[in-house]
């Protein structure tokens, strides 16, 4: 019988052991999510994450190592989003039917969440770099790592940004809509793609197909709008 | 399945072959998005083509965050610097773009009688 010790540092330097750690992980969390009904605080992302968290912590296992078997999973980021076509093109009609108040709620959402970011942040004294980088954290993070860039700030600070503000937005999205009594799926949709990105669409997905669809659309639209936006916020704000 | 995969991934490069190009403010995978649409309108035999595949992928979209969301922890020591300035902007912005959001979108749409009844939610549900 070989040496665990052996087997164990084989395993460490193949892609498959990581790999297969964040396929588990993500299903256990999401038969937790499942299990507790979908509530909202049982994201299936943030509890993968913990998971892998502990995982990695007690086998002193580097962020570069296992990235090196979950870019796979990470890859699919990109055809996870061409993919949002389809819910796009079937829901085309009711689409063309909301374009003025899609675009209120992008104005309204995607302006909110730049400038109440920044406000709150210079209050406590942030400026500089860790400024640009809270800037784009509503984007989908590939567009806000680019803002972020061009202002100034740290691509992977801006990185984590924008997957807590996902996770946070994907969490409180239900009960804060509920407590607005806001009841269009269309519009609690649309809000969450704007404010929390893909993370935010997932748990539209999850929760309502139109609400997914429009929370898509959100998404993409919130993207170009940040790009414009985020300069002139964060030039304004003395950043 | 692989004919989806790959037709996804043929908008996917060609969208990035034209953001990068073009210099667009979009990322390539948003600007395939807008490609396949596109397509679909064209072709609406392409829509159920690819719906079994693309389906399946779209309900697993967390799965895809996993990795990215995992880089928080490597990253814990920058965050924990500003951690309370950083948390309570991430969060308190969150909520009001969110309602803002939500709001105006709900609001334009009475005005503009852009209602939907099929598109609310039922009432003592989830």
């Amino acid at each position: 019988m070989s040496d665990p010790v052996l087997i164990w540092s084989y395993l460490a330097q193949e892609p498959l052991l990581w790999l297969t750690a964040t396929l588990l992980a993500y299903l256990g969390g999401d038969a937790v999510s499942r299990g507790l009904g979908r509530a909202s605080w049982a994201n299936p992302v943030l509890i993968a994450v913990i998971l892998l968290a502990v995982l990695l912590g007690v086998t002193g296992t580097d962020y570069a190592t296992y990235f090196e078997g979950a870019q796979f999973v990470h890859f699919m980021l990109g055809p996870a989003t061409v993919a949002l076509a389809l819910p796009l093109y079937d829901n085309l009609p009711r689409v063309r039917r909301a374009a003025l108040p899609m675009l209120a709620g992008l104005l309204a959402g995607s302006g909110v969440a730049v400038v109440s970011a920044l406000l709150i942040a210079r209050g406590f004294g942030i400026e500089g770099s860790v400024l640009a980088s809270l800037a784009p954290k509503s984007t989908t993070a590939p567009v806000a790592i680019g803002i972020a860039e061009q202002l100034g700030g740290q691509p992977t600070l801006t990185a984590a940004l924008v997957l807590l503000t996902g996770i946070f937005g994907a969490i409180v999205v239900t009960p804060l809509l509920n407590a607005l009594k806001i009841r269009d799926w269309r519009a609690r949709g649309f809000a969450v793609g704007v404010a929390a990105h893909g993370i935010g669409t997932a748990r539209a997905f999850q929760v309502n197909a139109t609400a997914g669809a429009f929370s898509g659309i959100g998404m993409g639209l919130n993207a170009v709008l940040t790009a414009i936006i985020a300069p002139v916020a964060l030039r304004l704000m003395g950043g | 399945m692989i004919r989806t995969l790959a037709l996804i991934l043929t908008f996917q490069l060609a969208g990035e072959i034209t953001s990068r190009g073009l210099g667009l403010p979009l990322p390539g995978p948003v600007v395939g998005l807008i490609a396949l649409v596109l397509a679909c309108i064209l072709r609406p035999a392409l829509a159920e083509a690819i719906r079994p595949t693309t389906t399946g992928l779209l309900s697993h979209l967390s799965l895809f965050f996993v990795p990215a969301g995992v880089g928080i922890v490597a990253h814990w020591d920058l965050l924990r610097d500003q951690g309370l300035g950083l948390a309570v902007a991430l969060m308190g912005s969150t909520l009001l773009a969110i309602a803002a959001g939500a709001w105006a979108f709900t609001a334009v749409a009475r005005l503009t009688g852009s209602e939907e009844r099929e598109a609310l939610r039922d009432q003592g549900r989830e």
